[in-house]
């Protein structure tokens, strides 16, 4: 099925239309079902108990009092998770995360859970749960972590990617390395080397929607699960393994979804919800409280960044290296593989050289947080882009596009390129007034690119047309950012009728075949080309229909504008028939009309980003206003230009957060510090500009519209902007996010001491 | 008076009973507080007490809400000043010219809590009375000279509001004692104060170090009376009484304001947190200081 796929040149009706999206009266009157929307008769109240220890090995649970507590109906600790026939280490992981086994790793750490008719009642047995902890050393900053003397979180972790494998234990679960040619003879050619260390701070997705979820199992082993989720057949699959269910007998239903961002592509507390309905033989309600979310569900890494970069006089980057450290909370991941794979990868470079290092350290799991960890690179190698620009007298800018990668760039984590659209944002930034515009007293401009892999996968979808004519597309890919009215507006294209008469439907476990997550920036890519052949396929049989009903041959019928068209002048005196006729007769000419399409969608392609913004700086209290910020990115195509500005600014938005305030702050106790929104500052509304955008437009030549994925991108390139526009504004190098007004200051009072001294 | 048991919802995490309350007059309310056991507390705005319930850090028994008061509802001008009642929002602060204009500083304090939402509900009594160092309308109030008239068993007594806070979340009110209201002196002529916080965020954050000042001038811009607070920089809202020696007498130039940001720095006693560094607080409180003169000054009709 690959080659239909390609893309033709097609002149659009309902795509790049910005029609409103069918899930919006539902969600701003209160109608839409979010996570803990839904309930079920006889529900039970889920409550967890959470270490308050950053590292600690259990001795014992005794949950005798509580069980005897009047309304409890069941409680689970690790022992009711049996992981015996369970190989694979990362479903090991989950299920150490989601109830600790021998030692908690990180504050927040769920240790045993309630089931109870009442949430008083749940929190009452919580209370009366003991357990006995013996206090180990912990650590949760990267850098001690890696040093020689760190406690060793898991005995057991031998750093992998070394050869020879080491015999001692540390905190660094693997080493990955990318890059080709020869760097050090790249720095000799260079005629300015410059090298730094950049550091990140821990952030949070913020979702607005705490994980919740409803969870019931009879006692034949056959169940269900309401969950807010990114990904409910990936949750099917892991939850049923962990339970030990057979996959096809656990119905998973997706509610509407509050944000995940990535967060939501990970099992927190559903096993336990499970486990809790299995063992109580009731239905389990468990929702996790802002708290919760931000003690134990999965925050982006923290990172910190050797880098080191040569640039000759003329502004060709000559080499680059960089060692990136990234903590996967306590589990091994794949995060600093991630960044050091997208760090370097907007620039075609002779000799270019990265090494991941996964660090394990006392937080809770890292997760995926929109385009995973390759805003933190990016960090380091925009920023040092500014300064090695300005080093050598030329303009930023200008140095961008003389090293951008191209089509036939070999990149810096191996393949080849084909066409991209790192350039053509360059230029467009290039030619963009903001790039001119004035600038304030204490005000400074900054800019940055970046880089996103986009993934494609598994995707199934089911076109079903109704006897009046109207068409319902079924897919299996949740919704995060308006993917149903993009959905529709494709099928309203490919059937030839108008937006309204189609209706995108997000069908459960149940009704649909395997479908992966809502992450990469997969959902429309992915789903839309899943749709089309839906379509397709229908289409197909609909001109058969007609030309039995006319009586000629199936070729000789043509189909356009959502009718089927009779060819040929032997032929004119059939009158076209329309999608609702066809339905109309459907009775006679072989059943119901549908289509369906399964399919693996390859060619999603790479995406790129560029950046603009101004920012204020207060010199005396190092407080920060973003003035104006402009987003510049490759859509491939905008199927609903609407929804992908909205992308492009949310990712600007997040990331403005978390360079300007987010961060995890650890106690020396190991204790989290900050887990609410009081003291983890997201941005508020007036603290952001409009945030301006510009949708460029090239086709993605493996996809039939030329739809690229554009959910993730845009959050790679904000801290670097960011931190140039602060560095420009201030005269400091700011290598340290979030830059938070006290850093700011700090900077700035550090920089004027040590001009005092070398004034001296 | 209007007594319910209430059972919050199941969801809330909470379905504790506990005995709501809700008198008439200080009077009754003073007896009730005097007379009931466990864990009493009164309710203004709620938007302190109630996060904090919802938190679990208080578990009240007893809630006692002033809000039906008819001697707490009102903003009074009188010859003395302005009476604001213990009951009174902070948005109704925000819509009363008189007030606005004799107390700039004071109500825009008042209104730099939380959000437009935040302020239909909270009072300037209960932002006092939750003692928090950080609480926006306690060094307002404190440059103001403003006083709190308390309400208990054995009479009224009034408090300087500097002294009402001795702790975090501490106050010196003892049991079945409310503060019935909040007095702002008068308003001289060429007097005016100005109040500046520090916050990461543009809104619904707390003052990471604040300041306010309030200055009365005599003839060519001379300072005759000056009052000084400070925020967020101690365990409790501080005066700063060296600022006003350093303030009076003169005009507002450059070496008092420079003189006024070291006795700033001086009197800070704060703590590393989450919130802000020592360094930080101890610095931004001078400049916040130097700016709110600045704009007391100026109010006040005064030239820079
Ligand atoms: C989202 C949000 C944002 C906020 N932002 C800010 C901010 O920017 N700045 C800031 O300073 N605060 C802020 N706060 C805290 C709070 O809103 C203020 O402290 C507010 O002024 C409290 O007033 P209230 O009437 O709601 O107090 P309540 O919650 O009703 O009471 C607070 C405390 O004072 C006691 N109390 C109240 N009235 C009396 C009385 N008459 N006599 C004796 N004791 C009394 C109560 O028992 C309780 O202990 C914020 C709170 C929230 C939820």
């Amino acid at each position: 099925m690959g080659k239909d796929t390609l893309l033709t040149d097609r002149v659009f009706k309902s795509v790049g239309t910005r029609p409103m999206r069918p899930d919006g009266i539902d969600k701003v009157t209160g109608r839409a079902r979010y996570g803990a929307d839904h309930n079920m008769s006889g529900q039970l109240h889920g409550s967890i108990l959470r270490s308050p220890h950053a590292h600690a090995s259990i001795k014992s649970i005794d949950t005798s009092k509580a069980e005897k507590l009047k309304g409890v109906k069941a409680i689970v600790t690790a022992k009711d998770f049996k992981t015996k026939g369970i190989t694979d280490p990362g479903l090991l992981d989950i299920i150490d995360n989601c109830m600790a086994g021998k030692k908690v790793f990180y504050d927040g750490h769920a240790v045993a859970a309630v089931a109870a008719v009442d949430a008083k009642t749940a929190k009452a047995a919580l209370k009366l749960i003991k357990v006995e902890y013996k206090l180990l050393k912990h650590v949760t900053d990267v850098d001690e972590a890696v040093k020689p003397k760190a406690p060793v979180i898991n005995n057991k972790c031998f750093t992998k990617g070394v050869d020879p494998t080491p015999g001692k234990a540390s905190n660094v679960a693997k080493r990955s390395e990318f890059g080709h040619g020869n760097v050090a003879e790249g720095f000799e050619a260079a005629d300015v080397v410059i090298e730094r260390n950049f550091k990140t701070g821990q952030s949070h997705q913020g979702y607005i929607e705490p994980h919740a979820c409803v969870a019931s199992i009879g006692p034949d082993g056959a169940g269900e699960l309401w969950v807010c989720t990114q990904g409910h057949f990936v949750f099917r699959q892991q939850c049923a393994e962990i339970l030990g269910l057979d996959e096809a007998k656990l119905k998973v239903t997706s509610s509407e979804i509050g944000g995940g961002f990535g967060g939501k592509t990970h099992l927190w507390v559903e096993p336990v919800a499970l486990a809790l309905s299995q063992k109580a033989n009731r239905p389990v309600k468990l929702v996790m409280s802002r708290e919760d979310v931000f003690r134990a569900s999965g925050p982006t890494s923290a990172t910190s960044i050797d880098i080191k970069m040569g640039v000759t006089k003329d502004g060709v980057i000559t080499a680059a290296e960089a060692e990136l450290r990234y903590t996967s909370g306590p589990y091994a991941g794949s995060w600093a593989t991630l960044g050091a794979m997208t760090a370097f990868a907007c620039y075609d470079l002779k000799n270019v050289k990265t090494v991941g290092l996964e660090v394990l350290v006392n937080r809770p799991k890292t997760t995926a947080y929109r385009a995973p960890s390759a805003p933190m690179a990016a960090f380091a190698v925009e920023s040092m882009i500014d300064e090695l620009a300005d080093r050598i007298g030329m303009k930023a800018i200008d140095m961008r596009i003389q090293n951008a990668a191209k089509e036939g760039t070999k990149s810096s984590y191996g393949p080849v390129y084909g066409p991209i659209g790192i350039g053509p944002t360059l230029d467009a930034a290039k030619n963009h007034p903001h790039m001119s515009a004035p600038l304030g007293p204490n005000q400074g401009r900054g800019m940055a690119c970046g880089f996103w892999f986009n993934f494609g996968g598994q995707s199934c979808t089911d076109l079903n047309i109704s006897s009046d004519g109207t068409a319902t597309i079924t897919v299996g890919t949740i919704d995060v950012g308006g993917a149903r009215a993009s959905l529709a507006l494709v099928v309203a294209e490919e059937l030839g009728i108008p937006y309204e008469q189609v209706k995108a439907v997000i069908a459960d476990t149940g009704s649909l075949g395997y479908n992966e997550m809502t992450d990469g920036s997969r959902g429309t890519f992915a789903s839309s080309m899943s749709a089309i052949q839906s379509c397709r396929m229908a289409i197909a049989d609909m001109r058969q229909r007609a030309a039995t009903l006319w009586e000629i041959d199936v070729d000789e019928v043509v189909w356009e504008n959502g009718q089927a068209w009779a060819g040929g002048e032997s032929n004119s005196n059939h009158p076209p028939l329309s999608i609702a006729d066809l339905a109309k007769s459907a009775e006679k000419t072989g059943g119901p009309i549908a289509g369906h399409a399964q399919i693996v969608a390859d060619g999603a392609g790479v995406s790129f980003a560029t950046h603009i913004c101004d920012i204020e700086v207060d010199p005396e209290t190092g407080q920060t206003r973003v003035v104006r910020y402009t987003v510049i990115q490759d859509a491939g195509k905008a199927v609903h230009p609407t929804y992908v500005e909205g992308q492009f600014q949310g990712g600007a938005a997040q990331g403005i957060g978390w360079a300007l305030n987010e961060e995890y702050i650890y106690g020396e106790d190991g204790r989290l510090q900050n887990p609410g929104f009081l003291d983890y500052r997201i941005p508020v509304c007036s603290d952001l500009p409009m945030i301006d955008t510009q949708i460029l437009e090239i086709p993605n030549p493996n996809h039939p519209y030329g739809i690229r994925g554009v959910g993730e991108t845009s959050i790679v390139p904000p801290l670097a902007a960011i931190g140039n526009a602060v560095s420009n504004a201030t005269q400091v190098r700011m290598t340290h996010v979030p830059m938070s007004p006290p850093r700011i200051l700090a900077a700035i009072h550090a920089q004027a001491a040590s001009d005092d001294s070398s004034d001296d | 008076m209007i007594e319910t048991n209430l059972s919050l919802a199941p969801h809330n995490e909470r379905d504790l009973i506990l005995e709501y309350l809700a008198p008439e007059k200080t009077a009754d309310a003073v007896k009730l507080l005097a007379k009931s056991k466990g864990s009493v507390h009164v309710l203004a705005g709620g938007s302190d007490l109630l996060v904090r319930m919802k938190g679990g850090y208080v578990e009240p028994d007893v809630i006692i809400d002033i809000k039906r008061i008819k001697a707490m509802q009102d903003i009074k001008k009188g010859a003395t000043g302005f009476s604001i009642g213990a009951a009174v929002s902070c948005a109704k602060m925000g819509e009363h010219k008189a007030l606005r204009k004799a107390w700039p500083g004071v109500v825009e304090a008042a209104n730099l809590i939380g959000s437009d939402q935040i302020q239909g509900r909270c009072t300037i009594a209960g932002n006092l009375c939750n003692a928090s160092p950080a609480a926006d309308s306690v060094p307002a109030l404190i440059a103001a000279k403003a006083v709190a008239v308390i309400k208990g068993p054995k009479g009224t007594r009034r408090v300087a509001i500097e002294d009402i806070a001795t702790a975090p979340g501490k106050t010196c009110l003892k049991k079945g004692e409310i503060v019935e209201s909040i007095q702002l002196p008068k308003r001289a002529a060429k007097m005016a104060d100005a109040y500046l916080r520090f916050t990461p965020r543009t809104e619904m954050d707390i003052a990471v170090v604040s300041a306010a000042v309030n200055l009365t001038l005599g003839p060519r811009g001379v300072i005759t009376h000056a009052r000084v607070a400070l925020g967020a920089v101690a365990p409790t809202a501080v005066l700063v009484p060296e600022a006003t020696k350093i303030l009076k007498g003169g005009k507002l130039d450059d070496e008092k304001l420079e003189a006024l940001a070291e006795i700033c720095n001086a009197a800070c006693r704060p703590i590393d947190d989450k919130r802000g560094t020592i360094e930080f607080r101890t610095h931004v409180a001078g400049v916040l200081a130097t700016r709110a003169a600045r704009l007391a000054y100026t109010r006040a009709g005064g030239k820079l």
